[in-house]
């Protein structure tokens, strides 16, 4: 049992009860907090995949910017918490647990039907592929278009929020 | 001594599934909304344990470009959910039907 073990454990076990967590928790920002928990952790995990730089990232946008947001709107509105739930309510309940549990058995037993024989890189590989440099190189040569048409994508979702959160409409 | 890829795998379908049951037991539209970030972050976990174990940052590029979409849809979703709120005065899903028949 090595210590990369022993992490990748603790930090997948955060990141599956705080994802439970999230869709149970009748509060939303209860869900909201559990959310940044959640991706709290799989910035670890980004960690131990050599990842740095999506790790950072994660944690700077996702748990920092998008969740601040998530938050704020949160607060802004107040939304009532979920009423416990009634006859034709809770049998939807059971409905979309017995799909979700098929879907997952389904997605493990692809995962296991097949030997995997893909060759794995070098752990020299595997940093080098996750640092800013190899990620910056491929970001401004071969990928320069999507990542332009990615900054017009956010200037127009900034646009449309404003137009969206401004207008009353009749 | 190295970690086995499907369990990284594993874990990405479990939240994917996670995400998916929210969506469908929830009827809160921010928690739904948060949902679809989970599932979101699912394809993330996967695409970077397949990145990392071939070598190569191509995979890392799409986990970024992942992130910028979620950064505009969580923007414009939630300029959505305002609107609608002020108009409907709830974000209970299951009243806001007015686009469904």
């Amino acid at each position: 049992m090595t210590l990369e073990f022993i992490l990748f454990f603790i930090f997948a076990l955060v990141c599956a009860v705080s994802s439970i967590l999230v869709i149970t928790r009748a509060t939303p920002v209860f869900s909201a907090l559990f959310l940044v928990l959640n991706f709290a952790s799989l910035a670890g995990l980004y960690l131990l995949l050599n990842a740095q730089f999506i790790a950072v990232s994660q944690v700077i946008v996702y748990a920092g910017a998008i969740m601040v947001l998530f938050l704020f709107v949160i607060m802004l509105l107040r939304p009532e918490a979920d009423k416990a739930s009634t006859g034709l309510e809770k049998r939807r309940k059971i409905l979309s647990w017995a799909i979700g549990g098929v879907v997952f058995l389904q997605l493990i037993y692809i995962l296991f039907i097949h030997k995997s024989n893909a060759v794995t890189a070098s752990q020299e590989a595997s940093v080098k592929a996750g640092t800013v440099e190899s990620i910056g190189q491929q970001l401004f040569t071969n990928y320069i278009l999507p990542f332009e048409a990615a900054g017009f994508l956010l200037l127009g979702a900034a646009i449309g929020a404003l137009v969206l959160a401004k207008k009353k409409f009749e | 001594m190295k970690i086995p890829i499907e369990y990284f795998l594993v874990l990405s379908a479990f939240m994917f599934v996670t995400g998916v049951v929210g969506v469908l037991t929830r009827r809160n539209a921010i928690v739904v909304f948060m949902c679809i970030e989970l599932m979101l972050n699912s394809a993330n976990l996967s695409l970077i344990a397949f990145s990392s174990y071939y070598g190569n940052s191509v995979g890392q590029l799409f986990v970024f470009f992942v992130m910028t979409v979620a950064a505009a849809e969580a923007s414009i979703g939630l300029a959505i959910i305002i609107a609608l709120f002020r108009n409907k005065m709830t974000l209970n899903i299951d009243e806001v039907n007015i686009l469904k028949w």
